[in-house]
């Protein structure tokens, strides 16, 4: 029902956005040149973005040490057997289609000053800005006999999506029926934080159908569930009673890679296949950066721009963040950083300043069998007076129960961020 | 001439989107594009993923819609939690964000 007032308010926004797209705000007015590091969600993004918001105005290299984009989020269905390694992939050829100068190299360092990446193959290049994305690295030191690439090559971490998934992969499928598979989840926050209970109720789900004597141990340093606990608990009560053994307070100190025991502070426990998410800290290239690191660990950035507070032209995305409150390490809300710090570059490369109002949204979707799928979402808006992203009151919330319906949209959401980001 | 360029734009988001003062120009462009991991970039979803297009639909549909689903009046999975996350206003200029890409 249009009422004629409507109808004139309608006309007038329409002519008005189209007007807009005309001057195309500051972003028309943007030149210059963005190296972006890492190709994931937030550094993919960030790059399509830059070009599309500036009608190819601005210069794009991104730089990434992968030929090929493979997704964490779904890598589970890959441990559990119900995808292949090729159903998350995606080609960087999109990227290139937007005009994005894409090199396969690694950076070896970044000066803020003469504003200069460093990099292994390629030499060195200029930046106007510069964006690290490079997720997270893990802090071997609290896993000692991890350190070894022989050590890591046995007990898995599976935390990026790659050969590592194949490899747990594999584990599993060699695992006899009886065996027991061990999962260590690290101290909040880590990388995904739905995404170890994602992991051990796939995994029981797979026990389940395939070799129903076998168990699932999850030791995790966390008093409780991280993330959906009500959904993920009743999941395992309902689903896989007998297969999930859910250990909090358990917090892994070493391993003993050649028994694959877990050690703990009062307890030891082997495990057939053990599978070890380490803690994390910012990517390396952020930590060489000179950026300030909360704990030694997070990346403090200016939520209006995600340049880092203290390295000037460097912008920080996704989970090498110091997260906002309540917004989770996850490749949803990498995206919405990539997008948020595109802005602001093109913004600060027409001399103008960041949009004052950024939001971001979140949602994850698990898995907690082939079938069905739980979410927690979330809806998040700059507070000027708390310098940072607050949740909107009431925008928030989880599934009201494990479903089919949401399995769909889970996969849709990945086919369209996948597009989003690099088609 | 950038000044006025850039007033141009201003004025022409007073128009479209009522009284709020010293928003960005992009502001619309930058709120819809947190839809978009769902629903597309620009708001053209993958035809058959799942998620409903925005690109080139009504706005009164698309307004209306993200009313139903604040309110709770309109079955949904997860759009009853996002929608809470916009004023009246977000919602008007998203719909006509929407409505105005090409499908």
């Amino acid at each position: 029902m249009l009422n004629r007032r409507d109808f004139i308010k309608t006309l007038g926004a329409t002519a008005g956005v189209a007007t807009l797209g005309g001057c195309a705000g500051g972003a028309s007015k943007a030149r210059g040149h963005v190296v972006v590091v890492g190709g994931g969600y937030g550094g993919a993004t960030a790059a399509k973005y830059l070009r599309l918001w500036s009608n190819g105005s601005v210069d794009v290299t991104l730089i990434e040490r992968n030929t090929e984009f493979i997704s964490c989020p779904i890598s589970n269905l890959v441990i559990s057997g119900d995808k292949a390694l090729a159903d998350i992939t995606v080609s960087y050829e999109g990227l290139r289609k937007w005009g994005v100068r894409v090199v396969h190299d690694s950076v070896l360092g970044i000066d803020a000053e003469k504003r200069t990446i460093k990099l292994e193959k390629g030499g060195e290049i200029n930046y106007d800005r510069a964006i690290l994305s490079p997720g997270v690295d893990f802090l071997w030191d609290q896993v000692p006999a991890l350190k070894s690439a022989d050590a890591q090559a046995k007990i898995l971490h599976a935390w990026k999506a790659g050969p590592q998934t194949v490899a747990l992969r594999k584990q599993l499928e060699d695992l006899k029926d009886g065996g027991v598979y061990a999962l260590t989840i690290p101290k909040a926050p880590y990388r995904c934080p739905p995404g170890p209970y994602e992991r051990i109720s796939v995994i029981a789900d797979y026990f389940k159908r395939h070799k129903p004597k076998s168990k699932v141990i999850a030791l995790d340093a966390n008093p409780e569930v991280t993330s959906k606990k009500g959904l993920f608990t009743k999941a395992w009560d309902e689903l896989y009673k007998g297969i999930v053994d859910y250990r909090p307070n358990s917090e892994l100190r070493d391993v003993d890679v050649a028994n694959r025991t877990a050690i703990l502070e009062f307890d030891k426990v082997k495990a057939d296949v053990l599978n070890v998410v380490p803690p994390q800290r910012a990517g390396d290239i952020v930590a060489k950066s000179g950026a300030k690191l909360a704990n030694g660990r997070w990346a403090e950035v200016d939520w209006l721009s995600l340049e880092s507070v203290n390295a000037k032209g460097i912008h920080i995305l996704g989970d090498s963040t110091l997260s906002a409150p309540l917004m989770p390490k996850s490749g949803f809300m990498a995206n919405q950083h990539g997008k948020v710090a595109a802005a602001a570059i093109l913004n600060l490369l027409a001399g103008e300043a960041p949009n004052p109002e950024p939001f971001m949204t979140n949602t994850c979707y698990s898995f907690v069998d082939a079938k069905n799928v739980i979410h927690v979402a979330s809806v998040h808006r700059y507070d000027a007076e708390k310098k940072t992203l607050i949740v909107v009151p009431g925008a928030s919330g989880v599934s009201a129960q494990r479903n089919e319906i949401e399995a769909a949209y889970a996969i849709g959401w990945a086919k369209n961020i996948w597009a989003d980001a690099l088609a | 001439m950038n000044r006025l360029i850039s007033a141009a734009c201003l004025a022409a988001l007073a128009l479209a989107a009522g009284p709020a003062a010293a928003q960005d120009p992009n502001f619309t462009r930058n709120l819809a594009a947190t839809c978009a991991p769902c629903h597309g970039t620009n708001g053209k979803a993958i035809p058959g993923a799942g998620q409903v297009p925005l690109a080139g639909e009504a706005q009164e549909t698309i307004a209306s819609r993200l009313h139903e689903f604040r309110a709770g009046t309109r079955p949904a999975t997860i759009m009853h939690q996002i929608a809470k996350g916009y004023t009246d206003e977000q919602i008007k200029q998203l719909a006509a964000w929407f409505a105005a890409q090409k499908k």
